[in-house]
């Protein structure tokens, strides 16, 4: 680690010539790209963190001649811009890599899910995706890749209400199992992955996967871009090798009085200035899919916690109990406390819920809105109360 | 056989096993609120939560099948805190006056707080909260919201079993609600009425309209003359809400109840079943006759049963093209209806406007139907009120009469005799059966060459049923149809009528009559019948039923000493102008959302 333990990388944004790593890719046979990523020890980077060659591994397991690669361009999480930008500048990475991921597993399509608000983007994607297709044309290859628009619901990141949502139903999500390996979209096998993900697959072929795993650490390997925001000097994309502390990561961008950072975004953890040194930014400490926000002495936890609770109450689907409900009484639950119309000990119930709320939610939604609930309440207490 | 372990007992089960259905057959009870026998797995509510050894979460078991080597915990103190939570929950969204509610008592929210959630409450109330409304506009039922706990049964019941999606889930989060399209009142959407949400709904969120007050105030109003009919399968199903098992036919007790609640005169919709028979068997036979023999072109075949309100309405907003093949004979309620206030009357030298015309059937739509302004051919409203099955078993508990002790009793006169033809109206299949037992024999003079008159093929749970009878033998009047063979088909549950509507839409369907029931095996499985209702709980309906059927001397509809009296007196013949006048009708096109 240089750079007082944070050292910027270049490999997202790098420029290369994604028609020669396509070639490559092809050369190889499907158990080889996926051993590729099963040795470069890449982890999801939509910020669930699974990895991504199982995932390709059990959907290339399956026997269906039907399958598909979505790309999940959903990008929802409250302070998470990352997205964007790759698709903004090296859409061509990303089709690629959806190519790479269709020879793997067997599929000849692919569906990118683009978030409802970046529909801006889409006149651009479709003269690149139209040159891609020419490409893999040349190349002889056969995959195609079709764009789907999402509304602006937040739930349909997790990946089985953004099947619903494709298949034209409400973005709800699923049981599992099945998983998206066995049953996907349209309830075929299906490999979802997040857009950095596909572009970091395609520059792990590119430089070999050793050259990957020289970064970060033994549980959390390679770069990760990070969507900066909040209280500081610098806002924006970097992207950074994995491992350092949040306290390496405070003294790059903060303002010099940052209390907290909220890693992971809404459904992330808050880090406390104490607890800086000790927090590793990954899947050893505080997981993330690229949300860092940074929180100065002006800001009131509080309205932080509200803020996220608010946002949660209106974005759940509302379909399970825990979530639905759970989401409305921590809301309403810090409102009153915050206004002493229940007593501070209420807070304590509230927690239990929180609790209660993880383990029995539905989805990854309502099980993760107790993190940040819990990180808040526990660290900031005095806040919420007085 | 995939073998697992729960509460660290072994047991083995079938692949595609769910984790609550291989610990029932442990005799383990896991508690349920969204799932339903009848419907997919929603695995929403999570009341159904339990351990699974290994795995992160809870999971919910009716939505997790078992796998080998499983472990599973279904009482751990986890589970136990994570349940009370959720009940805990959904009873802060939902408005609990439960000793105000009708479903009070039979309620599975209800029992669910009084295992988990009784003392303190923990949480903050939120109906205040939510902007819940009450949509009162169906004559059939209520739908209040604020009782509503989003287990979406009634979502799924209307389009897995219905096909006809009139409510659905709308908005997300804490505005999430079950909807009509763009809000509508139920009355104004493409809602058939069926009732078969209302036989769902846990809690007191969907609910038949009920007319018990009123009909108590007609019983006690001495100006009045109250008659009452009942529907074959009500008979069969009553005796549920009345401590029985299901199956049990309870019909002299229930005739017997009737009288002690005070209606003047107990009469049979089974009468009128049979007059059904006459009327729309006539119908059909005149309709091939013009078709086959005349050549007339504009005669529509196939010809669909009319006799269920729930089908009439959902062909009027999904079909209206086809309106011209529904059978003109009204439903054998407002057939009795219609003659209540007119033969009835007149035999009886009563003055029609003091007759209060109720009716206790097994159905919801039919409060709709006898709303319905085709519906007033006797100069009055033919059917004044229509009760549930349920809402009868409620008049039975109000009066405190002690069913299970009570005497059978039998139907009164004029319009109270019946056979077993109409009684197995009660079932799919059983208009079906009904009319080729009376057909035939007009047609050939012999019976139905089936044996003891009962015809098999159309019986069953099968959701589209065909048969084809060869018509042999005839007699001079209706030897064109020598040879010929008369192809019928039968649907119930109306995703099942969509079936066959599509095929007929098609011109891939070459039958000459359909017999459609809207609810899911027949009126027996109708949506005013009692609560829970299932495929195990209608199998023993219908076995009912055709067991009714067995014991009645008289088992065809042509036999009814009652219907030969009427066209004697005053009906003149099937299909004459007077029976036209009273007991036929028409429809009407619907929109389609």
């Amino acid at each position: 680690m240089e750079n007082n333990g944070l050292n910027k990388v270049d490999l997202i944004f790098e420029k290369i010539d994604t028609k020669e790593v396509l070639i490559k890719a092809f050369k190889m046979s499907n158990a080889e790209i996926i051993q590729h990523m099963l040795d470069s020890g890449l982890k999801g980077r939509g910020g669930a963190g699974f990895p991504t060659g199982l995932k390709w591994k059990y959907t290339a397991a399956e026997p269906s001649p039907e399958k598909y690669i979505v790309c999940n361009a959903d990008e929802g999480e409250p302070g998470t811009f990352k997205d964007r930008e790759i698709l903004d500048r090296v859409s061509n990475k990303v089709h690629g890599g959806m190519a790479i991921a269709g020879k793997a597993i067997g599929a000849r399509s692919g569906i990118v899910y683009l978030r409802g608000e970046y529909r801006y983007l889409l006149p651009k994607l479709m003269i690149e995706l139209d040159s891609f297709h020419k490409m893999i044309h040349e190349i002889g290859y056969d995959f195609n890749i079709e764009y789907r628009m999402g509304s602006g619901a937040y739930i349909c990141g997790e990946e089985s209400a953004l099947f619903e949502s494709i298949e034209g139903k409400r973005g709800e999500p699923r049981n599992k199992p099945p998983y998206p390996t066995v049953s996907g979209v349209f309830e075929k096998p299906t490999s979802i992955n997040n857009v950095e993900t596909l572009v970091t697959a395609v520059m792990i072929i590119f430089h070999g996967s050793k050259n990957f795993t020289q970064y970060g650490t033994k549980d959390s390997r390679g770069s990760k871009v990070f969507s900066v925001s909040g209280d500081t000097p610098t806002p924006g994309i970097f992207e950074l090798e994995l491992g350092m502390t949040v306290q390496h990561f405070v003294n790059e961008f903060g303002d010099g009085d940052t209390k907290a950072v909220q890693v992971g975004g809404a459904s992330g953890f808050c880090v406390p200035r104490k607890k800086f040194a000790e927090t590793i930014i990954g899947f050893e400490g505080v997981p993330t899919g690229g949300s860092m926000k940074l929180f100065n002495s002006s800001r009131s936890m509080y309205n932080v916690l509200h803020n996220y609770l608010d946002f949660f109450a209106e974005e759940s689907c509302g379909q399970c109990t825990p979530c639905r409900v759970g989401c409305q009484q921590l809301l309403k639950g810090v409102e009153k406390v915050k206004k002493g119309e229940s007593k501070s000990t209420y807070l304590t119930e509230l927690m239990k819920l929180a609790d209660t709320m993880k383990i029995a939610a539905k989805c990854g939604l309502g099980q993760s809105v107790g993190n940040a609930f819990k990180s808040i309440v526990s660290n900031f207490k005095e806040e919420i109360i007085y | 056989m995939i073998n697992l372990l729960i509460n660290d007992q072994k047991v083995s089960v079938e692949p595609g096993t769910t984790v609550l259905a291989a610990a029932k057959k442990l005799k383990i009870n896991i508690p349920t609120l969204c799932n339903h026998d009848d419907l997919c797995v929603a695995g929403n509510c999570r009341v159904c939560v339990v351990e699974q050894k290994g795995a992160r979460t809870l999971v919910a078991s009716c939505a997790t099948p078992a796998a080998e080597g499983m472990e599973i915990h279904t009482n751990t103190l986890k589970v136990r805190n994570a349940r009370k939570h959720i009940v805990e929950l959904l009873l802060t969204e939902h408005r609990s006056d439960c000793t105000k509610c009708y479903k009070n008592q039979n309620c599975e929210l209800q029992s669910l707080a009084n295992e988990f959630a009784f003392g303190d409450t923990i949480f903050l109330d939120l109906v205040e909260d939510h902007k819940y409304n009450i949509d009162r506009s169906s004559p059939s039922f209520t739908k209040d919201d604020s009782k509503c706990i989003r287990c979406q049964r009634c979502v799924r019941t209307c389009s897995e079993l219905q096909h006809v999606s009139a409510i659905a889930v709308a908005n997300k989060g804490a505005h999430q609600k079950i909807s009509s399209f763009h809000d509508k009142p139920m009355s104004h959407v493409v809602c058939t009425n069926c009732g078969q949400c209302v036989n769902r709904c846990p809690t007191g969120a969907l609910v038949e309209k009920t007319y018990i007050d009123q009909v108590w105030d007609a019983i006690y109003d001495p100006e009045k003359h109250v008659v009452v009919q009942t529907a074959p399968a009500v008979r069969v199903a009553l005796g549920e809400d009345l401590g029985y098992d299901p199956g049990q036919r309870v019909t002299g007790k229930m005739v017997n109840a009737l009288k002690q609640l005070g209606f003047n005169s107990v009469l049979d919709t089974d009468f009128s079943a049979d007059l059904t028979i006459m009327e729309e068997g006539t119908e059909l036979l005149v309709r091939l006759k013009k078709a086959l023999v005349d050549g007339n072109k504009k005669i529509s075949l196939p010809m669909f049963t009319s006799c269920s309100p729930g089908w009439i309405k959902f062909i009027e907003h999904k079909y209206p093209e086809f309106l011209p093949n529904l059978s003109s004979c009204k439903s054998p309620q407002q057939m009795f209806g219609a003659l209540a206030k007119t033969y009835y009357a007149k035999k009886r030298n009563i003055d029609p406007s003091k007759i209060v015309s109720v009716s206790i059937m097994p159905c919801t739509a039919k409060k709709f139907e006898a709303d319905r302004p085709e519906m007033r051919a006797s100069g009055f409203k033919d059917v004044d009120y229509v009760l549930t099955t349920r809402e009868l078993a409620v008049m039975i508990k109000q009066a405190g009469i002690d069913f299970r002790n009570l005497d059978e009793a039998n139907y009164d006169s004029i319009m109270g005799e019946s056979t077993g033809a109409a009684v197995i109206f009660g079932a799919t299949g059983g208009v079906m059966e009904a009319a080729l037992r009376t057909a035939y024999e007009i047609v050939t003079g012999r019976e139905v060459p089936f044996g003891n008159l009962n015809i098999t093929p159309v019986r069953g749970m099968e959701g589209v049923k065909e048969a084809t009878v060869k018509i042999e033998g005839c007699v001079e009047a209706w030897k064109f149809l020598e040879g010929a063979e008369l192809k019928v088909a039968i649907a119930h549950g109306l995703v099942n009528a969509n079936k066959i509507m599509k095929l007929v839409q098609a011109g891939k369907a070459n039958y000459h009559f359909i017999e459609i029931m809207a609810c899911p095996g027949g009126c027996i499985g109708g949506g005013g019948q009692p609560i829970p209702t299932n495929m195990q709980i209608r199998k023993n309906r219908m076995k009912a039923i055709y067991s009714e059927d067995e014991h009645m001397v008289l088992r065809k509809s042509h036999l009814n000493p009652d219907v030969i009296a009427i066209y004697k007196e005053f009906l003149d013949a099937p299909n004459s102008h007077k029976s036209h006048e009273l007991l036929h009708t028409n429809y009407v096109e619907r929109e389609n959302y």
